[in-house]
């Protein structure tokens, strides 16, 4: 078992002894927020219906020193997804950021080691805006990461710097041995009028079980672009809670994309803060479980100024035993008059045996808003099923059809064709895995 | 081809077909005709073989099979279509490829190859001809923000596609102005031949300028209630159904 004199051991191992450009301060304060709050119980109002601190009753190990070449450059081409080649490769192994597997291949983009961030000329940025999630995620996990801010990684796109290949980030967790417990985290700024695409996508190696902690926060400058996309299609030994934090400090456009289609347990939290006038946000989000899978999407809408649009639409297909959660959060500020703030969830459940729990959580103090939100849980349309059946389409490739038909509007949203490809493809065999 | 016996059905414990009786020769064309809520749509949802629908009593026999036992694709692959009294919107689904994957399984089902892409494009551009309907259209959703008048007539292209050999069509004339029914006839005219059949569900008798039946019947209650030739939807035009209902309430009441 995980207990807080575990991690605590662990900490005081990981005491670098000297200041690394405030780091050491910030894990501190860290640390001391962690031992006083724990793991999230189902008794915290954002974990009620996801479990995590029962997980922790099995041992998983912390890793110390990530870059032992653990993971070989053979493992990685197994995991790279099409079309790497023409990306930015940016690997985590078990938490830590690898130099060696990584390749970067946009001249104008860097990355570089969070310390060294920290204790040179982007010493302002890291100051101001790591941590920044922890004012919305307020729990011990969150800190829990913080704590652990060690081979973390800093990306920068300078100003007007159009990155040509997009960022597919790996997080690799090795568990050929031991249960493992890995912490990646960065921090990317996008300066103005930079543009950048970024795909986190997640493997665990082995059979034992992974916990994988994750935060990822973004600040995206005056007309910037961000495309952001999350693929998850880990196995069932395998947890996940991981947060995306994006900051628009400018006018700005972002698009999140979180897809989820296996993985034993997974948390996302997606905290979108509108903090400049007219941003502009668009979430969408597609869950597809499976077994006893379970899902949990809560996201944050955090209009702080005025006049900024956003738009989600997470819509989830469940089946057999799984479980699924959404829950969304609007804030509208009393400042952010005329925003315009759209949600929509939809469910379809497949078993009788699977359930969902849908929330949608405004808070409103401005008056003059166009807000909207929905929600639906049903069944696959019996009328479009006869539909297709009546043309001669066996009852099997009609749900196909229907499945992918519902799906589609999501999947429209991903921009870069290959992983479109490789996405539709895992549902594919999905659909033809699960509906056979 | 088509054979009907006392055919009783309803829908959760509603009773709506009260005892159908129709013979359907190849080559033939029969209209129904009856006023709102008499069960024509009910009729053909059985034929087509929707689950929410319970037969209670009777038999259809299909080129000689027990149609109800089978699923309504299966139907489908024997040659029945029905083409929609409302046809379902289905966001996301490309109408081509929804056309393809249902000529194809029915030649599946068949044990004949899929169709390559340039004997389907010829196929199709063929049939839009016929049906007047432009690539657009079928390049969207399945009838997703389609006019009522396209939906009708993205119905009767599919039928072209899948060249059934029992065609049901449940009021595909309203909603559809004069030149549509042309179209729409002049595509149904084309298909009819001494092997097909063609069960023209209607309101108007219009329609039936354009498709020319072989028979008329009226279906009042669940019941067909009268038969004749195509003289007997002139009559029905020009009396309407009052006279229908009237020489039925005592049966009904
Ligand atoms: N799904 C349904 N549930 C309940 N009643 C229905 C349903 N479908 C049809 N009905 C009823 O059955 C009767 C016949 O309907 P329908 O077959 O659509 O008639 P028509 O096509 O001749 O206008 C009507 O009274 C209608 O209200
Ligand atoms: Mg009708």
């Amino acid at each position: 078992m995980n207990t807080i004199a575990y991690f605590k051991e662990r900490f005081d191992q990981f005491q670098p002894g000297e200041d690394q450009g405030g780091l050491d301060k910030l894990r501190g304060q860290a640390f001391q927020t962690f031992s006083q709050m724990g793991i999230p119980g189902s008794k915290h109002e954002e974990w009620k219906y996801t479990r995590i601190a029962g997980l922790f009753n099995k041992e998983f190990q912390l890793p110390a020193d990530p870059l032992t070449g653990i993971v070989s450059p053979d493992d990685l081409n197994r995991l790279r997804l099409p079309g790497h080649e023409a990306t930015n490769e940016l690997v985590f192994v078990n938490g830590f950021y690898s130099f060696s597997l990584s390749k970067i291949r946009s001249t104008n983009l860097q990355v570089l080691a969070l310390e060294e961030a920290a204790d040179g000329e982007f010493r302002g940025i890291v100051n101001q805006w790591l941590g920044d999630s922890s004012h919305y995620q307020k729990d011990g996990l969150n800190a829990l990461n913080t704590a652990f801010v060690h081979g973390a990684v800093f990306i920068h796109a300078g100003k007007a710097e159009h990155i040509e290949h997009p960022l597919y980030i790996y997080h690799i967790t090795d568990a050929r041995s031991v249960n493992i417990l890995s912490q990646p985290r960065s921090l990317m700024y996008l300066s103005e009028q930079a543009h950048a695409q970024v795909v986190e996508n997640y493997a665990t190696l082995g059979s034992n079980e992974s916990f994988t902690n994750q935060i990822m926060e973004i600040i995206v400058e005056q007309e910037a672009r961000l495309e952001y996309y999350k693929v998850q299609n880990d196995g069932s030994n395998t947890n996940q809670v991981s947060t995306t934090h994006i900051r628009q400090i400018g006018k700005s456009f972002i698009q999140a994309v979180t897809i989820s289609l296996d993985g034993g347990l997974i948390r996302n939290n997606l905290n979108v803060i509108l903090d400049a006038k007219n941003c502009e946000a668009h979430l969408y989000g597609l869950y597809f479980q499976t077994g006893h899978s379970h899902i949990d999407n809560h996201t944050i809408v955090d209009n702080v100024k005025p006049n900024c649009l956003s738009n989600e639409l997470y819509k989830g297909i469940l089946n057999h035993q799984s479980t699924g959660v959404f829950n969304g959060k609007i804030f509208v500020r009393q400042p952010a008059q005329k925003t315009n703030a759209y949600q929509s969830n939809k469910n379809i459940l497949l078993s009788d045996t699977c359930s969902v729990n849908t929330k949608p959580q405004l808070e409103i103090f401005a008056d003059d808003v166009k807000c909207t939100h929905g929600c639906t849980v049903g069944r696959l349309n019996e009328e479009g099923l006869f539909y297709l059946q009546s043309r001669g389409i066996s009852e099997k490739t009609a749900r196909n059809l229907l499945l992918s038909a519902y799906a589609s509007d999501i999947l429209d949203q991903i921009k870069l064709l290959s992983l479109r490809g490789w996405v539709e493809k895992l549902i594919n065999e999905r659909l033809e895995k699960e509906l056979s | 081809m088509l054979t009907i016996q006392n055919l009783h059905a309803g829908i959760e414990g509603k009773k709506i077909l009260n005892g159908i009786n129709l013979e359907i020769k190849a080559g033939e064309v029969h209209a129904i005709m009856g006023p709102n809520g008499s069960g024509k749509s009910t009729l053909a949802s059985v034929l087509a073989g929707r689950k929410d629908y319970e037969v209670l009593e009777g038999s259809v026999e299909f080129l000689g099979k027990d149609l109800l036992e089978l699923s309504p694709e299966h139907r489908a692959a024997l040659g029945l279509f029905l083409a929609f009294q409302y046809p379902i919107e289905i966001p996301g689904l490309n109408t081509i490829n929804f056309i393809k994957t249902a000529v194809n399984e029915i030649r599946k089902s068949r044990g004949e190859s899929p169709l390559d892409a340039v004997t389907f494009l010829k196929r199709m551009k063929e049939k839009m001809a016929l049906v007047n309907i432009e690539q657009t259209l079928l390049s969207r959703s399945l009838n997703e923000g389609f006019s009522g008048g396209e939906k009708k007539r993205n119905e009767v292209f599919q039928m072209a596609m899948l060249e059934p050999r029992l065609a049901i069509l449940d009021e595909t004339d309203s909603g559809l102005d004069i030149d549509a029914i042309r179209i729409v006839s002049n595509g149904v005219n084309k298909l009819r031949n001494k092997d097909n059949a063609v069960l023209v569900v209607t309101h108007y008798q219009r329609l039936l300028d354009y498709i020319v039946p072989d028979y008329v019947h009226v279906l009042y209650n669940g019941r067909i209630v009268k038969s004749g030739t195509k003289e007997l939807a002139f009559e029905l035009e020009e009396r309407g159904y009052d006279f229908i209902k009237n020489e039925n309430t005592v049966e009904t009441v």
